[in-house]
């Protein structure tokens, strides 16, 4: 079991050039379970994953690791507790996929040390943990999007972290593979106590797969809660502009939002 | 403009003809012109100045009008024939042909003429794949061009006569010795070839939007550009076989053209003109401005450097062509 | 390290006179009596700056790769060879700079100003430093260069042959006084690229994953990329320009040994000192009795190597 580390943001503003993404927002992530970041395009859902991760510098606020700024944070301290795994990210031409893996161990080496036992268990656990065992002599340029993107989860696995954030880890993947990618995740939770936060772009994925759901809108938060708390026909007006309804979801019991568009309503909705 | 771009270049045509060590005036070369006799003049005027003006009036045209023809046709400001290897292909053969062969006037015509279109035609068909994508073109051309200047400087160091700074001169780019036997070979070219790309022009203009976008547009992409390959290409090859590659003229013509013309228009007579316009003016400048006599090439290098530089830093910030 | 030792020996024994063992073993030890000794004596220090200069540019090439994440980047492609030789030409024409230790200095700073500017001018823009910009950005500005170059040497006599014979000085005009010279930024240089070979590791899995993994991703970079210049600038300002060394030998480790750049760079490091002896022999071999430049050599091996990467990538990524 892991340690349970506590993630909150206080007062952050962050912002590219002139514009502001993020205003002056407050944040605790809970620890030791699975959150989802949710809210419509550019509001500002990948920006403060960033900032979460040391990647970008408020201009006002701080990020806080158990109390601590994690832009103060030493980098490869840092990078021994909070894992990060960003949108689409590209692998080199040609690597294979235990070299990808095994590259997650960086926070844990120095200048000149040596591939270390505890080097190998990490990264043979990874690849357990991500049924990716048998792929590992494989160059990443030969794998599916799914395979692919459980590599990537294998990578930052590796890094034994404590607390890990994924940027749309779904993405460009077929409604199997994302099903298959978010089971992992939970898994990782449920057996390790990993706490998770990824940004997610379907709301229903969301909301089945996550235990706290934070809505973003216009670079201020919305709501945050228990997903049948956030995802309510209410907030996703707000949020998205969208009408909605919504219903509980048969298999998980958790909520599911069903859009309402200009055609195709069976019966009238208000 | 078109018209201005035009009576600047027959003022600087003119300023050429009567700027020199000696000054003639306008009505002295005019009676030149014309077949009179007028002492001193008709030697100067009629037999120096004359077709060293007139040739940098023709490979002023073919550069500006090959250069453009390719920037339009590879979406990409950077993609002049000399950045691409094509004008490097005949600066080789002309260097072969001198140095190796040691023959001059039509044959190192001929060899660099072949030359350039082979090369051309080299650069083609190793970046075919699938179709002739822009940037794999560029790319290959400058592997290809890295190549050829390779075997330029091998040539060069081969050659014990051949001292380094006359070498230096031809391969900048120099109307020192022009004379008619030059001229008619690049007229004709021009005469033939010019027509050929104006035709085109509109096709090359939609190729603009893309491959894909042109071929839904009714234009045959390959050919298009095979035909428009072949035609700029003849043009930069004979210019450059009559007068050297003049540094950045084909590569310069256009985006001053782009600039002075606006959008939306075609810029393959504008450029033409620019071209004209800058080997004339280099040519006067490098003749007479400094203590030392530069050829035309040394000057439009100068001069084109630093345009280049801020051409690519404009280009890559606005995030449009490249 | 076969194929080095090997290189190596043909380097001293080949050339535009051959020789037998007993000559080198003789030339070894010190002797210069006969016609074969004194050509191995002079061999030695070609065949010495070879190995130095081809495995600094092969490291330099793999680094710059690195931290460009560019298939394409290369000392000659970036416009570092031009940028040392009107460094150097500067130095000659206006400073009056005449001994060879110089020379390294202004060909260092050179080649790293053109490094910078090129790099910078190429990912300028959304889309950042593809290969296509950063290889158009580097051949314009050598043009640009090359220009200038011509411009300062054309109406000056006098400066025009010193310039010209360390243009094209290639390795042949070694001596041990300038390799001992030029040790010190080799060294340095090596040893900087190498100690950021996790770094680069790291770097190319992408910024946002480096930083992820606790990389510094600026300073990694910076640190890489200055090890580098030095080291391809210090190869330029004493053996002339030599371009694609850098790309192919990079190329043809990562496809036979991965991609792992701290197996990659000492690995390079060989293969680039094999390949430039190698060039250097054959261009002394091919055209008896005269030679062939070694810089010659490698454009001819190199380019079309690089069309061969050009046409292997996916356009998408150019």
């Amino acid at each position: 079991m892991t340690r349970d580390h506590v993630l909150n943001v206080e007062g952050l503003t962050l912002g590219y050039g002139e514009r502001t993404v993020i205003d002056r927002l407050d944040l605790l992530v809970p620890p030791g379970r699975v959150s989802a970041i949710v809210g419509a395009n550019a509001c500002g859902k990948s920006t403060l994953l960033r900032s979460m991760s040391r990647l970008l510098r408020p201009r006002t606020g701080q990020v806080l690791l158990d109390g601590e700024q994690v832009h103060r944070l030493p980098a490869k301290e840092l990078a021994r507790t909070l894992g990060l795994l960003p949108q689409a990210p590209t692998a080199p031409e040609g690597i294979t996929v235990s070299d990808l893996v095994g590259r997650g161990r960086n926070p844990h080496q120095r200048l000149l040390s040596r591939w270390s036992a505890e080097d190998d268990a990490a990264v043979a656990a990874a690849l357990e943990a991500t049924d990716t065992v048998g792929l590992a002599d494989r160059p990443v340029d030969e794998l599916s999007g799914g395979q692919r993107q459980r590599v990537w989860i294998a990578m930052a696995l590796a890094q034994q972290t404590d607390v890990l954030l994924l940027d749309e880890p779904t993405t460009y993947l077929d409604v199997s593979h994302q099903v298959e990618v978010l089971d992992l995740l939970t898994d990782l939770n449920r057996t390790r106590g990993t706490t998770i936060v990824m940004v997610l772009h379907d709301l229903n994925l969301a909301a089945r797969y996550a235990d706290h759901l934070v809505a973003l809108a216009d670079g201020r938060l919305h709501a945050a809660g228990e997903p049948h708390a956030v995802l309510t026909e209410e907030n996703v007006r707000a949020v998205f502009g969208l009408d909605c309804s919504v219903i509980t979801d048969p298999v998980s019991g958790r909520p599911l939002m069903l859009p309402i568009g200009r055609h195709h309503v069976a019966a009238p909705a208000h | 403009m078109l018209l201005v771009l035009a009576v600047l270049v027959l003022v600087a045509l003119a300023a050429n003809l009567m700027v020199g060590r000696t000054f003639y005036p306008p009505g002295d070369v005019v009676s030149v012109i014309l077949g009179q006799d007028v002492a001193g003049a008709s030697f100067t005027v009629g037999r120096l100045r004359l077709p060293r003006a007139v040739l940098a009036l023709l490979v002023g045209l073919c550069f500006g009008l090959g250069g453009v023809t390719f920037q339009t046709m590879l979406r990409n400001p950077l993609a002049s024939p000399d950045i691409i290897g094509i004008s490097l292909g005949a600066s080789a053969a002309a260097a072969f042909a001198i140095v190796t062969l040691q023959v001059d006037g039509p044959v190192v015509s001929a060899l660099a003429i072949t030359s350039g279109l082979g090369v051309a035609m080299l650069i083609y068909l190793l970046s075919f794949r699938d179709g002739v994508a822009g940037a794999r073109l560029i790319l290959v051309g400058i592997a290809v061009a890295l190549m050829l200047e390779s075997v330029i400087s091998y040539l060069l160091e081969q050659a014990a006569a051949w001292d380094f700074q006359e070498a230096t001169r031809w391969l900048a780019g120099s109307l020192n010795s022009a004379h008619w036997g030059d001229v008619v070979p690049t007229l004709v070219a021009l005469v033939v070839l010019g027509p050929v790309l104006l035709a085109s022009g509109r096709h090359l203009d939609l190729l603009q939007l893309g491959d894909d976008t042109a071929s839904a547009l009714g234009v045959r992409v390959e050919r298009t550009r095979v035909v428009a390959i072949v035609a700029a290409v003849g043009l930069v090859a004979f210019a450059t076989a009559a007068a050297g590659p003049i540094a950045f003229v084909a590569f310069l013509s256009g985006p001053i053209a782009a600039r002075l013309i606006g959008p939306g228009v075609s810029l393959l007579v504008p450029s033409a003109l620019v071209g004209a316009l800058l080997v004339l003016v280099a040519d006067l400048a490098g003749q007479n401005a400094f203590d030392h006599r530069y050829p035309v090439g040394v000057v439009t290098g100068v001069l084109g450097a630093p345009y280049l530089i801020y051409l690519i830093v404009r280009s890559n910030r606005t995030g449009g062509s490249l | 390290m076969t194929a080095l030792v090997a290189a190596a020996a043909a380097s001293v024994t080949i050339g535009s006179r051959d020789v037998d063992w007993s000559d080198v073993v003789a030339a070894l030890g010190g002797s210069s009596e006969t016609l074969a000794e004194a050509a191995v004596t002079k061999r030695i220090p070609r065949t010495l700056l070879a190995v130095v200069v081809g495995g600094s540019l092969a490291v330099a090439g793999a680094v710059m790769q690195g931290v460009t994440r560019n298939p394409l980047a290369d000392p000659g492609i970036l416009g570092v060879n031009m940028g040392a030789s009107l460094a150097v030409l500067v130095g000659i024409a206006w400073f009056g700079l005449t001994a060879p230790s110089t020379h390294i200095w202004v060909g260092i700073a050179g080649a790293g100003i053109s490094a910078v500017f090129v790099y910078a001018v190429g990912s300028l823009g959304r889309s950042g430093a593809t290969p296509l910009k950063l290889a158009l950005a580097g051949t314009a500005t050598s043009a640009a260069f090359a220009s200038f170059i011509t411009a300062v040497v054309l109406p000056r006599g006098d400066i025009s042959d010193r310039f010209q014979s360390w243009r094209v000085g290639g390795v042949g005009g070694a001596s041990f006084d300038t390799i001992v010279l030029a040790a010190p930024f080799f060294v340095a240089g090596l040893l900087v690229c190498l100690a950021c070979a996790r770094g680069l590791n790291s770097l190319a899995l992408g910024d946002d994953v480096a930083a992820g993994l606790g990389e510094r991703v600026a300073i990694t970079r910076g640190a890489a990329a200055f090890g580098a210049v030095v080291l391809c600038g210090a190869a330029t300002a004493i053996a002339g320009p030599i371009s694609f060394v850098g790309l192919v030998v990079p190329h043809l480790f990562r496809m036979l040994t991965g991609v792992d750049h701290r197996w990659l760079l000492p690995l390079c490091a060989l293969g680039g000192a094999s390949l430039l002896t190698a060039a250097d022999v054959v261009g002394r071999v091919v055209a008896r009795p005269s030679e062939i430049d070694v810089g010659i050599i490698t454009a001819l091996i190199g380019a079309p190597f690089f069309i061969h990467v050009v046409r292997r990538q996916k356009l998408r990524a150019l």
